[in-house]
């Protein structure tokens, strides 16, 4: 039925002459089905390849906000040295028992070589906030120009119901503002008085957090994003949030 | 309707001596009961703003994690019972159906004093309820679940109370509209506080269309053994003779109340197994809570036991005519759904969001139990129902329905 070929005498064509969008979709099949450990959750490189822009063609041809703020954690680099704690506790004025930004730990006992990992967790910006969307009264929202989700406190009623809403636990009651409070990327602390960076990011000694404009090419955060050498993740994509903060080891 | 007006006005005088006379001629247990229920009021009362003033968070035991506890699942046990007597009730004198007539007025009374009830709970609840107040109004968003069911309940109390006035005058038209547009605002405003838990995402033990569904039918669950308790409760204390109206009723009532508990308990059923198969992360752990974790005593005493299968059986067994074994079933039923409705509300929360990524901190289900203020500000929720409905049986002479 088919015409047998005779491997063996076939002539080597040289991968020189693969067109280059047959390379891309062999390597994106070969990272699709071999999959890879991030995180805690098994997902193969060439998802969270598209979850970086944001899953929409709209999103991959045009980011929403400019400056788009974004933020990368280099996992393996995290040593809990918790500068980023106290820095973004003092520049935001968060009482003690309340956090912005916190780091995780995670002990592999039965893991080859190192087990335990450290990972920082903050609030995602995300492009389709649930909190956004539950609050009431409007007292959270999402900044229009630069994507990251405020806080009017004088509009906060108190319910929780955007604690609740959160799948990253970012939102806590500030009993001294009255009134739920999170990490805003330092805007009102930091970004509006011309600094470039979050406090938690300029505190950071291992080069783990680090904060840029995912709409820059310049911008660090662009590099390591728009790149499918690397896998790069987000934290529980099945919420559907569309983060901004993204994970990636190196 | 001029007519109606001038009638009115003329025997408002009569009605005073008559409310006056018959507070008068109540006895000391009754006042007895109507000051502890007060008492029970006015400390919940001075706790909650004990509380607001002092910082929430010394008195009460809810966390970063556990934002929404005892009084949470307080208020919606209220608003469920409230939503509950109205449908229930709205058979007989919105949709005609006979049998329902007599236990109208005294439905719709308990369903405006439940709510007071849900409100007064949840404004101890709510960090800054004041700016409730002024944000739901000019700062409206319309995307969320919270806005819609307050503005809903806004509207549905107002129907209800109007309905209650025109019950009351004997004003039958009106009262039919308001009945079915408090209806209607009810089962909106119910449903949406189902959204409240069900539109969250990533909160796997909530999400999905089943909350919005399942409580509009948990309401007339409810509401068929609140119509029981207080209306046999009501006939005890003004120490009357039912009628056979009114017996009927109350049978008819018990029947819907054991096909409800039918329905309830293979919505529930459903939904133990949904969490089951194949271990959905975030929903499986919270299931085995409630099958055999630290949440089972609470699931199978009193939310299959106490709620739903004794007063299935008892029902039956009464034939819905033994008003003392009925009545024991309503209790049942009724303690079992507070606990249905805890269970609902804190449940949801234990699995940490950071449950799957296998951190240390967040290995392990989350914990809490209600602080004293918590308990007090929830019993005072209860003193006030059972303040309002132990007044109204004076005030309105037993909601004696009169023949149209």
């Amino acid at each position: 039925m088919f015409k047998k070929i005779d491997f063996d005498k076939l002539k080597n064509e040289g991968l020189e002459n693969v067109p280059m969008q047959e390379r891309r979709n062999f390597l994106k099949m070969g990272l699709a089905l071999t999959g890879i450990f991030a995180g805690g959750t098994i997902f193969s490189a060439v998802s969270s390849f598209d979850r970086v822009f944001a899953s929409t063609e709209e999103f991959k041809e045009k980011y929403p906000y400019k400056p788009h703020y974004a933020y990368v954690i280099y996992q393996n680099r995290c040593i809990d040295c918790e500068r980023c704690i106290e820095a973004c506790a003092e520049t935001n004025k968060v009482p003690e028992g309340g956090y912005r930004t916190r780091i995780l730990e995670r002990d592999v006992p039965d893991a080859i070589g190192q087990q335990r990992e450290f990972i920082p967790v903050l609030c995602n910006q995300c492009n389709i906030p649930q909190c956004t969307r539950v609050c009431p009264t409007k007292a959270t929202y999402k900044n229009q120009t630069n994507g990251i989700v405020m806080m009017d406190i004088t509009k906060c009623i108190g319910c929780l119901t955007c604690q609740l809403s959160c799948p990253y636990n970012a939102r806590y009651f500030n009993e001294e503002k009255k009134a739920v409070d999170k990490c805003n990327f330092c805007f009102d602390t930091r970004l509006s008085k011309g600094e470039s960076l979050t406090a938690c990011a300029a505190a950071c000694p291992a080069g783990c957090r680090n904060f840029g404009d995912l709409s820059d090419p310049s911008s660090m955060v662009y590099r390591t994003v728009h790149q499918i050498e690397k896998t790069v993740w987000v934290m529980r994509p099945e919420a559907g949030t569309k983060p901004n903060v993204f994970y990636t080891r190196g | 309707m001029s007519n109606g007006t001038s009638t009115s006005s003329i025997s408002l005088n009569a009605i005073e001596s008559a409310i006056v006379g018959r507070l008068k001629a109540a006895g000391i247990g009754f006042y007895a009961l109507l000051a502890i229920f007060g008492l029970l009021a006015v400390l919940a009362t001075a706790a909650g703003i004990h509380a607001m003033i002092a910082g929430h968070e010394h008195y009460y035991n809810v966390t970063r994690e556990i934002s929404w506890g005892v009084l949470i699942s307080t208020y919606v046990f209220f608003v469920v019972t409230s939503t509950g007597l109205c449908l229930v009730s709205s058979i007989g004198h919105v949709f005609g159906v006979q049998d329902f007539m007599p236990i109208a007025k005294r439905s719709v009374f308990l369903s405006i004093a439940t709510i007071l009830s849900g409100f007064f709970v949840i404004a101890f609840e709510i960090k800054i309820p004041w700016r409730m107040a002024i944000y739901n109004v000019i700062s409206p968003n319309l995307t969320s679940n919270i806005w819609w069911m307050g503005t809903l309940y806004g509207i549905y109390l107002a129907f209800m109370f109007a309905e209650f006035v025109f019950l009351n005058l004997n004003w039958h038209k009106p009262a039919v509209a308001c009945g079915f547009s408090g209806s209607v605002a009810g089962i909106a405003a119910h449903s949406n506080l189902g959204a409240v838990f069900g539109l969250l995402m990533g909160r796997e033990f909530w999400h999905g269309p089943y909350m919005p569904i399942y409580f509009i039918a948990s309401a007339m669950m409810t509401g068929c053994s609140v119509i029981l308790l207080f209306h046999i409760i009501g006939y005890k204390i003004n120490g009357e003779k039912m009628s056979a109206g009114m017996q009927r009723a109350l049978e008819v009532t018990s029947k819907i109340g054991i096909l409800l508990i039918c329905v309830i308990l293979f919505f529930t059923t459903w939904k133990m197994i949904s969490g089951l198969a194949g271990h959905p992360a975030g929903k499986y752990e919270a299931v085995m809570a409630l099958i055999k974790g630290e949440y089972a005593l609470n699931f199978w005493l009193f939310e299959i036991g106490m709620g739903m299968v004794f007063p299935l059986i008892l029902f039956y067994l009464s034939k819905g005519r033994n008003l003392n074994m009925m009545l024991i079933g309503a209790v049942s039923m009724i303690i079992g759904i507070f606990v249905m409705r805890y269970d609902l509300v804190i449940v949801g929360q234990i699995v940490p969001v950071f449950h799957e990524l296998g951190v240390n901190e967040y290995k392990h289900n989350l914990s809490y139990f209600p602080s004293l203020y918590e308990w007090v500000i929830t019993l005072g929720g209860f003193g006030l129902t059972a303040f309002l409905f132990l007044l109204g049986e004076k005030l309105f002479d037993g909601h004696k329905v009169e023949e149209h």
